[in-house]
């Protein structure tokens, strides 16, 4: 109990001394992950649009697919990452393995499908109600997607949101994609895994408290949108 | 009305509208699930009077009203709008019973309705605040619209369809679930439609409204027209004895097996 003690003790004086090494950590974790849940979202939003407004050949097999790899497992999306990236891989000349970029591909892999998925079933359901409007004005297709993506603005940054939860605290793509490399390609859930590991509770800990953190903004945020979409009437 | 209403369409009945009328419907036949909904209609739709649709539930009249719209495709028949088988791009308007609004403001709703009708940018600002006044929504302008009462959200969808200047406006039971006072403020506002030249068509099963509103009644009974007669006429002396047992409260046993829908 006393090394435990002494571990949190340890990881508030990383936090409150703002150690750099620490910092750079947590900074390579916002960088990573919020770069790929944008560009899950660029990717995601258009697609689980598409997937609930047009009709066209493979759409059926198309929405399976996305839905199923809302739960894809972060081990599967690394390995696969890992042997499109390694040198024997098709893209082994761009030499992105165990880079930042690398981590970027296999976290909007990971979270482009469930950004999709919300996406497709938050429109689709506004599409059936707004279905008669939209075509009684006589709106265009690009008229009507632009309308229930802007109308949907509330439930599809709660998609950005979830997204982003998963993304943040995954550690098996980054992982094997990434391979902890100090100051190259750790981030906070590999670095907790390492250190525990080796016994080094204060690090994991510091980084596991703001883990923490970062978990309660995003459920606060949540929490926020939701509320005031209930409260203006758009949800 | 508020003057400023006055800015709502300068353009209706003098310009591209010549191409709209008359609109003529041939043989305009809906069959859904094994029944005919609607059974070989034949009439011809001129500008002018406001033509109330009545008739008991499952005479058709929705689906009627849903088909000259456009929103669904009829099995069989023609309509044509001023020689053209499509009407133009904002030509008819149309209000349901239950208001679709969007999860904006109304103002914003309105600007929406503009955009998609094409109107330019620095155009919106001025209609929006001559539409808002129409309605008399002007207070309500920065809520969101669907936080409004029903009498309120029902002002909004019928001044966002005179928004496209219609040629025809198409309503759905406009007040069928309004109060008296939310009835007459949208029945203000059919008649500064009808005076702006707009040909309006309802359903309704208020008489009342019906002779306060309406010039003439196209009566529809088991999917078929049984008649079209002045308002006053229909009620004094309808030409039909489904019509006369209709206003009279009696029950009418519809012709074929149809009662889906109405």
């Amino acid at each position: 109990m006393q090394d435990f003690s002494a571990a949190f003790i340890a990881a508030f004086t990383l936090i409150a001394t703002a150690d750099p090494d620490f910092l750079e950590i947590i900074g390579l974790s916002l960088r990573v992950t919020l770069t790929a849940v944008l560009i899950a979202c660029l990717i995601g939003l258009p697609l689980g649009a598409a997937l609930a407004v047009f009709r066209f050949p493979g759409r059926l097999a198309l929405t399976i697919l996305v839905n199923a790899l809302m739960g894809l497992p972060p081990v599967v999306v690394g390995l696969t990452v890992y042997m499109l990236l390694s040198r024997a891989g098709p893209l082994g000349v761009l030499e992105l393995l165990y880079t930042p970029t690398a981590m970027i591909i296999a976290q909007t892999i990971l979270v482009a499908p469930i950004i999709a998925a919300l996406t497709r079933q938050v429109v689709a359901d506004l599409n059936a109600e707004y279905d008669e409007l939209l075509r009684a004005m006589g709106s265009s297709r690009a008229g009507r997607v632009a309308t229930l993506i802007w109308d949907a603005r509330y439930s599809l940054l709660t998609a950005a949101l979830a997204g982003l939860g998963r993304a943040f605290a995954e550690v098996g793509a980054v992982l094997i994609v990434g391979g902890n490399i100090n100051h190259v390609t750790r981030v906070m859930t590999t670095a907790i895994a390492l250190e525990t590991a080796r016994g080094e509770l204060a690090l994991a800990l510091g980084l596991g408290l703001v883990l923490i953190l970062i978990a309660i903004l995003i459920n606060s945020a949540l929490m926020g949108l939701r509320a005031s979409a209930e409260r203006m009437a758009y949800a | 009305m508020p003057e400023a209403a006055l800015a709502l369409a300068p353009s209706v009945a003098l310009t591209g509208d010549d191409r709209f009328w008359p609109v003529e419907i041939n043989g305009l036949t809906y069959a859904a699930g094994g029944k005919v909904l609607v059974d070989g209609l034949n009439f011809r739709i001129v500008q002018g009077p406001v033509t109330a649709i009545m008739g008991p539930n499952g005479a058709g009249k929705s689906i009627t009203l849903r088909l000259i719209a456009g929103l669904i495709a009829p099995s069989a028949g023609t309509m044509s709008y001023g020689g053209a088988s499509m009407p133009g791009a904002n030509q008819i308007a149309v209000v349901f019973q239950r208001p679709v609004l969007l999860r904006r403001s109304v103002a914003a709703n309105l600007d929406h309705a503009l955009k998609t009708y094409g109107v330019d940018r620095d155009q919106r600002r001025d209609r929006v605040k001559a539409l808002l006044a129409l309605g008399q929504l002007e207070d309500l302008a920065r809520q969101p619209a669907r936080v409004l009462s029903g009498g309120e959200q029902q002002r909004l969808a019928l001044v966002r369809a005179l928004a496209a200047e219609p040629c025809l406006l198409l309503l759905d039971e406009p007040t069928a679930s309004l109060d008296p006072q939310a009835t007459a403020a949208i029945e203000g506002l059919i008649a500064r439609a009808k005076a702006d030249g707009i040909k309006v068509m309802l359903i309704t099963h208020d008489r009342g409204q019906a002779q306060r509103v309406a010039d003439d009644v196209l009566f529809m009974h088991a999917g078929r027209i049984v008649e079209q007669t002045p308002t006053d006429r229909f009620f004094d002396r309808p030409q039909s004895p489904e019509a006369a047992a209709y206003n009279d409260g009696r029950l009418l046993l519809p012709s074929n097996a149809s009662n889906s829908g109405s």
